[in-house]
């Protein structure tokens, strides 16, 4: 594959997404857990729970400035790199961006300066209240932009006009509540939850293993287990849904992930791991374990899931289609309204498969010019690079159930042994800390390089997609991009370091003073029970 | 669906014309501060104290604020899908600095004072100058050379081709028009970032900000007739001619479009767009007296409504045009010819219908909860939690 301006742009758009999906899991966890701790404080009045809230607050806020900062680059880039993407199919994805502006960044961005700002400003509730704002536009905002990715995997409610050269919406609803963005959200929702559990419970570890800020630490070990072992489970349970939708709206995807070059018949078998060889197309070595991916896919023993092979043929077959769709599209645009109606018949019928037709752009300039090579060729680039999603998708996986476990485990170490967490298992969770990151930079490279050789799967080659610009220009922006984030990166884990490092720092006196006085009258009465004391 | 049928694909088309204006609108009034402050930064304050407190005027909305920047890119993305195509693309390096410019701004709000050390805040100051006077600057100039046309054509599959090689494509945005277009920009949110200052800070600030301010202000409007003038003597117009649809499908080549001698001529066939430029002139010249007098809350307003006019009547003047192509007119955007479907349009519009005002109300509530000034003991007492 020579490397052209398609590869360029896709290399940036990969880092810079990448790059702001480094802040968003994080922010989507830690909102929640601030506004749970929160939460506590405004019930039971004890101010360490307002301690808590300000440091994690603290650590929210200089992860929250990076992933604004990052995320404008992401709006900006589709019409800046990908203009023809942005011309095809703007007509539905940008609807749920801009809805995603007016829903949720600006619940988040307007009270996010109020959470900071207005401690002293605000009654009690009325900050409570900001801060729960502050964590549903952030929810919010991951809704729409997963509906808008969603569509990309799973375009419903939209056709073809021959008259504007581009997808149109038909059905709001249909966009709306595609099961697949539906799933996505839960999922990927789940995942920043699991992000923001597994940073508390991993900087809460290294206070205790320091034996500094016992009490915070506890505490917060505490609400980040409950809250991270529910969300751990959603995410393994949503990621087995979006399996199951694969399998109707995205075949290709779930066979590589799979490994799976041939049809099997029902049920099919789960190679647990394997060396996809794309050449020979087969995979070697396969561990099977038998009927489990027909379950997962189909929920049944009797439907099969076509294999790559049967998948590419039928490519095969929809590009031959799309000719007859595009060989009538160019009639349509030369005489419009004056378009015969068997053309407009002819396109109509085969105007689904249209987009397969495009895949021979990267070979003819004409597609009806293509040689059968060259329909050949087209055909076998539907299926994506196999080895890199078959590893990805493991190593996710296999993330995913340690989260249960770890959560699990300090959930139970939590709630029936007194919040004594042993050596060995805090030292477990201060390593942990990078593990949700991998898994969610994964997770989002298997849904977007599983997708390939598509940006909207079936509708719009990658190749297509792309801006007529230099590669001059896209390295320029590229290389600035790289140095800019790195620069920025560094700055923030210097920040984060040394806000962790200094511990909470506000309300010290007050904090300390209520947890000696509630120290002393829990050893004071030695059958009291610590939850009834009353609060303060 | 046929709700949608309810209102004319044209009258949406109108309306979303409308609404991305007022977006744009919304977010020069009020992030136009914000990028102000930041443009004044090193002319009003000095000492330490003096940026914090400047600073920390702006640093609890100017994260809501931008939203409105963000909003109005998803609005031209949702609603007019070509445009949004073509100008990002096409302006590829120029898009990149103000991108680069916003990138570093939230980052430099945020960071600035977590750590003592005079180089790293003067560092950060830098960066927050930047991130307000370059967009300013940017923002300008593009409008300049929208004004003047735009080198691009579309092929027949709609895909953007903009002329020239990328060195070329990027120094010719800076022609002398586009320049001043530039300058006027610059000059309109510096003046606006003033009257924020003079109602918000105290002091040496405040005193400051009356005198750059008012400087602002007679450039923004001098500035701003002599771009008129250019306008009716230099710059050649466009127009749409032979029978075409205003409903019909979103497809500029079905329509044909020819250079006029200059865009002024709708003020003969819409005089009342007159009002556009004597708000643009007249609340220039309001603020820069308010700003002298020393007055706050009605400074602020007249401002506002500087910038209501000005960026009204460019939009105003080249109505239908939205993007004139210079080396092939043909493919210039329109009102007719470059928004969403008919269904999305609708779509979009109720969303905005119910979004829009609880927008407004919790932005409002957010202001009167901040209101009052910012001063010394503030930034020193809260140190914590202030910028």
């Amino acid at each position: 594959m020579e490397f052209g301006i398609v590869e360029l742009s896709r290399l940036q758009f990969a880092l810079t997404v990448m790059y702001h999906f480094l802040f968003v899991p994080l922010t989507l966890g830690l909102s929640i857990l601030v506004a749970i701790m929160e939460t506590v404080y405004v019930m039971t009045g004890r101010p360490i729970w307002r301690q808590m809230t300000k440091f994690w607050g603290l650590l929210f806020g200089i992860n929250f400035a990076l992933g604004v900062a990052t995320g404008i680059t992401m709006e900006f880039q589709f019409g800046m790199n990908w203009s023809y993407y942005s011309h095809y199919v703007g007509d539905i994805f940008g609807a749920p961006l801009a809805i995603e502006g007016l829903m949720a960044f600006f619940l988040e961005a307007t009270f996010v300066g109020l959470f900071f700002f207005g401690w002293d400003k605000l009654s009690k509730v009325a900050h409570l209240a900001v801060a729960w704002l502050v964590a549903i536009g952030a929810n919010f905002s991951a809704l729409w932009i997963l509906i808008a990715n969603g569509w990309m995997q799973n375009p419903v409610g939209a056709v073809f006009n021959p008259m504007t050269m581009r997808m149109e919406m038909t059905d709001f609803y249909a966009v709306l509540f595609n099961d697949v963005a539906q799933a996505k959200f839960v999922h990927t929702v789940s995942a920043g939850y699991v992000t923001g559990a597994v940073f508390v419970i991993g900087v809460s570890a290294w206070y205790l293993l320091k034996g500094r800020h016992i009490e915070l630490a506890r505490r917060s070990i505490t609400v980040a287990a409950a809250f991270g072992l529910a969300s751990a489970f959603s995410v393994v349970l949503l990621g087995d849904e979006s399996g199951y939708n694969a399998t109707h709206s995205q075949k290709m995807k779930l066979a590589a992930i799979e490994g799976m070059w041939d049809t099997h018949a029902a049920p099919a078998p789960f190679n647990l791991v394997g060396f996809p060889d794309q050449a020979a197309r087969k995979t070697h070595y396969a561990i099977e374990i038998p009927w489990a991916m027909g379950l997962i896919g189909t929920r049944s023993l009797t439907t099969e899931i076509p294999g790559m092979n049967e998948l590419a043929e039928q490519a095969d077959r929809r590009i031959r289609s799309g000719l007859i769709a595009y060989d009538a599209l160019i009639t349509i645009r030369a005489e419009r309204e004056a378009t015969a109606a068997a053309v407009i018949d002819q396109f109509e019928n085969h105007s689904a498969d249209l987009g397969f037709a495009f895949l021979l752009k990267r070979y003819v300039d004409d597609p009806r010019e293509a040689t059968e090579a060259q329909i050949l060729a087209a055909a076998g680039d539907t299926i994506p690079t196999v080895w890199p999603l078959f590893w990805s998708f493991r190593i996710m996986v296999g993330l995913g159930f340690g989260f249960i476990a770890t959560m699990a485990y300090f959930f139970w170490r939590a709630s029936f042994k007194g919040m004594n967490f042993p050596r060995p298992a805090l030292h477990l969770a201060v390593w942990m800390i990078p593990a949700p990151w991998i898994a969610a930079e994964l997770g989002w490279f298997v849904a977007e390089f599983g997708r390939q050789p598509w940006t909207v799967d079936g509708v719009l080659p990658t190749a297509l997609s792309v801006s007529a610009l230099s590669m001059t220009e896209v390295s320029i922006t590229l290389a600035i991009y790289i140095a800019l984030y790195t620069l920025l990166f560094i700055i923030e884990m210097k920040l984060m370091l040394k806000f962790i490092r200094k511990g909470p720092f506000q309300d010290v006196e007050e904090t300390d003073a209520w947890m000696a006085r509630h120290t002393e009258r829990l050893s004071g009465r030695h059958n009291a029970d610590a939850v009834a004391m009353p609060a303060e | 669906m046929i709700l949608h049928e309810l209102i004319d694909y044209d009258v949406l088309r109108v309306i979303w014309w409308g609404l991305v204006g007022v977006l744009l609108i919304g977010f020069a009034m009020t992030d136009g501060f914000d990028m102000g402050v930041g443009a004044l930064l090193p002319f009003v304050a000095r000492t330490d104290v003096e940026r914090r407190i400047a600073i920390n005027t702006v640093g609890p909305v100017w994260e809501g604020n931008q939203v409105w920047f963000i909003l109005g890119g998803g609005a031209i993305f949702a609603a007019w899908p070509p445009l949004y195509a073509v100008s990002f693309s096409g302006f590829y390096l120029a898009m990149f600095v103000v991108l680069a410019a916003l990138i570093v701004r939230p980052v430099a709000f945020k960071f600035r004072s977590k750590r003592e050390d005079a180089r790293w805040r003067e560092r950060w100051d830098w960066a927050l100058f930047a991130g307000g006077a370059v967009p300013a600057l940017v923002f300008g100039i593009a409008v300049g050379n929208v004004l003047q046309g735009v080198p691009f054509r579309l092929t027949e599959d709609l895909h953007s081709i903009y002329a020239g090689a990328f060195h070329t494509k990027f120094l010719a945005l800076f022609d002398p028009f586009s320049l001043l277009a530039g300058v006027v920009s610059l000059a309109m949110l510096a003046m606006h970032g003033g009257a924020w200052l003079v109602l918000k800070a105290d002091g040496n600030v405040r005193d400051r900000a009356r005198r750059y301010g008012s400087i602002a202000a007679l450039i923004a409007v001098g500035g701003y007739g002599l771009a008129g003038l250019w306008l009716a003597y230099g710059i050649n117009g466009y127009r749409i001619v032979g029978d075409y649809l205003t409903d019909g499908p979103s497809n500029p080549l079905h329509f044909e479009v020819e250079t006029t001698a200059s865009w002024l001529t709708a003020y003969s066939d819409r005089p009342w767009i007159m009002i556009a430029p004597i708000l643009g002139i007249g609340g220039g010249l309001l603020t820069f007296l308010g700003l002298r007098a020393g007055r706050e809350v009605s400074t602020l307003l007249c401002s506002k409504l500087a910038i209501l006019g000005v960026i009204s009547s460019v939009g105003l003047t080249m109505f239908p045009f939205i993007l004139p192509s210079s080396t092939d007119p043909r493919s210039s955007l329109t009102v007719w010819n470059s928004s969403s479907s008919h269904l999305t349009l609708f779509v979009m519009l109720v969303m905005t219908v119910i979004f829009l005002p609880i927008i407004l109300a919790y932005t409002a509530w957010v202001y009167k909860v901040l209101w009052g000034k910012v001063t010394e003991d503030d930034v020193s007492e809260s140190s914590h939690s202030a910028y």
